[in-house]
């Protein structure tokens, strides 16, 4: 069905697991998943609250189409306010998790309060309990899925929790479901974890589609963009055959990877760690890194990567536990734990990436606070002995051994726990932490990209390439080429940009539909899925709105336009080679820009006006 | 002509975009859990296997039911289950030496897969053409073709 139309509210402190209405008015104003639970947030949360604290909550959410055979449509996010970035926090994850949740009934959780001793959710249908997880407490992700199914006696349960990591108070903790999907950013697993809740578990017999408006036409609109995904060059065959990692030559060409903490903008590794190199078969064991492809539920893209380390290679040689097929490695990871850094060892940076999917942290994050960590190293500023180790751009060695510190939260471990920005912050040089609100850039240098500096420097969540992903015109043409080394025109792509990506993931589906589909293609889905009228005009004003809704929030939480900036490097420091040789980010430029097209003041408010327009 | 389900797991992805198509074909929700067809994953070594009835020429599921409901379907060669017969006993499932034929709690009965009346619908849902359906004389045509290419031969020269 569209909506499920009921939610769960769950009172960590108490105990109590209660069935409420969804709120329909909402659903018909914030569309579902990212929009309508960001909604439930803003009404019930002070925006001041402190992230770690027992007032503030987190939703678990999915959208109108999570659990239909809508391609990828099995999405759920986690909204909370952020542990890293204190903003409002809206992270999205694929696997078998939220479609689950849907079959079992429910629309979304909202988790309020906290437990006095770790607990897991248990949900079979319409039947929700708080259990003692006291048992689980300690252990990996991997164990706990595993744990929980087998005390269950179903393997068919769906399980997310968090690892170790969120359990420490790592500042980037993320919440992993099915063993190597992540809701990835902004600290979530964070919030979890002060929860003392490790896990959720979910069995959904029910099913959905019961209430599908008009299943003749969902059935007919769901088949004819799957094949506008299948016919796409990108969809079709790029993500499934080299999975987002189709990007680490194509970004490295444009001049646009970060490399050694954004000293570089190409990495000299690059070919070594592509999809192209997960391909081939290695001199150690003849075997090829890449195992398989794989999908998330109901997704007919099938970008994900299935991996196996090299048995022989210094991360794994005496763990077998390792030596089996794994998750990954995404572009994002590969580039965070990798160029980042400047490691080019795929075998290391698979295993680091193993390692956060076990343990549960945003590799993104993790990979650019040791990025960070490296650099005040080759400053002089940390030393061998304050590390444990010597960490020098470029070594393998450091980069595991660091993942595997961060896990046992001892030493070195508790302040690359931080995140860079704390990190770069403690040891007096907060300039060189590559971020914006404190969560960290992912893989794309604003200065061979220069929308995507606005894009960061806007996200409403901190530094992001999921919020605004002006890539896909700026690199890959789509829908329309722009040109990466100019600024104008960017302010307008990136407020489209955002609005629109703002309707993919209230929809429950995933934005790397994106690169194929445009909102005419979701539109007539959703149309005929959920209840009332939904216009191409109300999707468009609907993704502003949600949009608005996030900025007041951050607004109200003490974000200004001072905090919509960028790093001095970006500003300051020209590109050193490539096609934006030269080149510093035009954010200065683009931001007045922006907030103009936005509809907003010169110190980054919606003006009155814009609110009226959007009904907020 | 008869025709198979032929499943190819190399090209399966775990969409489980088949199961949705099953169970919305079946039961007219989607709902994985209620899917005659099944993807299995095998997580440590990267491999996902769609599983369904292969419709036995010899069906013991049809020999050892107690009340004749199931049945062969003249037009697919499919077993059929007669909802309004079964009496949910279960013997079929233990009978079945591949778990293909599955009891249903709310309902009482049996379920397994009747190739929907000659147009699978989890061979049409599936985007990788993971579950085809084919001639049943040729299912192993392009197993046979690609080892057929593999076949060593001598090299030419000119004569």
């Amino acid at each position: 069905m569209a909506w499920n139309r009921k939610i769960l509210r769950v009172d960590l402190t108490n105990g109590s697991c209660k069935s409420e209405p969804l709120n329909m008015q909402w659903a018909q104003e914030y569309l579902g998943q990212r929009g309508l639970a960001t909604k439930y947030f803003v009404e019930e949360v002070d925006p001041k609250v402190d992230p770690l604290s027992p007032a503030n909550k987190m939703i678990m959410t999915t959208g109108p189409l999570t659990g239909t055979p809508a391609s990828t449509g099995g999405r759920y996010s986690v909204v909370t306010k952020g542990a890293l970035t204190g903003a409002i926090a809206c992270s999205n994850s694929g696997g078998y998790f939220g479609s689950e949740l849907k079959f079992a009934g429910w629309d979304m959780i909202i988790f309020e309060g906290k437990s006095a001793k770790p607990v897991y959710l248990s949900i079979e249908d319409d039947k929700a309990e708080l259990l003692d997880a006291s048992h689980l407490w300690g252990k990996t992700v991997f164990e706990t899925e595993e744990t929980i199914k087998r005390l269950h006696q179903d393997p068919q349960i769906r399980v997310s929790s968090i690892g170790r990591a969120g359990e420490h108070g790592v500042m980037y903790a993320c919440i992993v479901n099915d063993l190597h999907r992540a809701a990835g950013r902004s600290g979530v697993g964070t919030v979890m974890g002060s929860k003392n809740l490790k896990a959720v578990a979910v069995r959904g017999k029910k099913g959905s589609g019961g209430n599908i408006k008009n299943p003749k036409a969902f059935m007919a609109a769901t088949v004819a963009a799957k094949k506008v995904l299948a016919d796409n060059a990108v969809t079709g065959q790029g993500l499934p055959t080299y999975g987002t990692q189709v990007l680490m030559n194509v970004i490295n060409e444009m001049g646009a990877l970060p490399t050694r903490n954004h000293r570089d903008v190409q990495f000299e590794g690059a070919r070594g760690i592509s999809g192209e190199a997960m391909h081939e078969k290695r001199p150690t064991d003849g075997k090829a890194h890449l195992v398989t492809n794989a999908a998330c539920f109901g997704c007919t893209i099938a970008c994900g990567r299935i991996s196996k380390i090299d048995e022989s290679h210094f991360s794994v040689v005496n763990k077998p536990q390792y030596w089996g097929a794994s998750g990954g490695l995404e572009y994002e990871a590969a580039w965070a734990l990798g160029a980042a850094n400047g490691v080019g060892d795929l075998e290391a940076l698979q295993y680091a990436n193993v390692i956060c999917n076990e343990d549960g942290f945003d590799p993104i994050t993790f990979g650019a606070t040791v990025a960070a960590a490296m650099e005040l190293y080759d400053l002089g500023i940390l030393t061998k002995e304050q590390i444990g180790l010597e960490a020098p751009f470029g070594s393998a060695q450091a980069l595991v051994a660091l993942a595997e510190m961060l896990v046992s939260g001892e030493g070195f471990g508790k302040d690359l726990a931080l995140g860079s920005a704390r990190l770069c912050e403690k040891y007096g040089r907060p300039e060189l932490s590559m971020g914006v609100k404190k969560q960290e850039f992912p893989a794309y240098d604003s200065r061979g990209i220069q929308g995507m500096g606005l894009a960061y420097a806007t996200s409403n969540r901190g530094a992001c390439h999921l919020r605004g992903y002006t890539v896909a015109s700026e690199v890959l043409g789509i829908p329309v080429k722009t040109d990466p080394l100019v600024t104008e025109g960017k302010a307008d792509l990136v407020k489209a940009f955002q609005d629109a990506t703002s309707v993919f993931d209230s929809a429950g589906v995933c934005v790397f539909t994106t690169f194929a589909w445009t909102l005419a293609d979701l539109q007539p889905q959703l149309d005929a899925a959920c209840e009332g009228d939904w216009t191409m005009e109300k999707l468009a004003l609907v993704g502003e709105r949600i949009w608005n809704m996030e900025r007041l929030f951050n607004n109200a939480a003490g974000f200004t336009a001072k905090d919509d900036d960028l790093p001095p490097r970006l500003k300051n420091e020209p590109a050193k080679t490539g096609p934006a040789k030269g080149l510093v980010n035009g954010i200065d430029k683009m931001r007045p820009e922006y907030y103009q097209a936005r509809g907003w003041g010169a110190d980054g408010v919606p003006t009155k006006d814009t609110l009226t327009r959007l009904g907020l | 002509m008869q025709k198979s389900l032929h499943i190819d797991a190399n090209k399966c992805t775990g969409c489980l975009q088949c199961e949705m198509a099953c169970s919305y074909e079946n039961h007219g929700v989607f709902n994985v859990s209620k899917s005659r067809i099944k993807v299995f994953n095998f997580e440590h070594e990267g491999r996902k296997v769609p599983y369904t009835c292969t419709q036995c020429a010899e069906a013991w599921c049809m020999s050892a039911c107690p009340v004749d409901a199931i049945r062969i379907d003249a037009a697919t060669g499919a077993k059929v289950v007669h909802q309004d017969v079964c009496v949910g006993c279960k013997v079929c499932t233990i009978a079945c030496p591949f778990g293909t034929v599955n009891y249903m709690a709310d309902s009482g009965k049996v379920q397994k897969c009747d190739l929907c009346g000659g147009d699978p619908a989890c061979a049409s849902a599936c985007p990788t053409g993971a579950i085809t359906y084919v001639d049943a004389d040729w299912t192993g045509l392009d197993k046979m073709r690609q080892w057929a290419a593999k076949t060593d031969t001598q090299p030419r020269t000119a004569a």
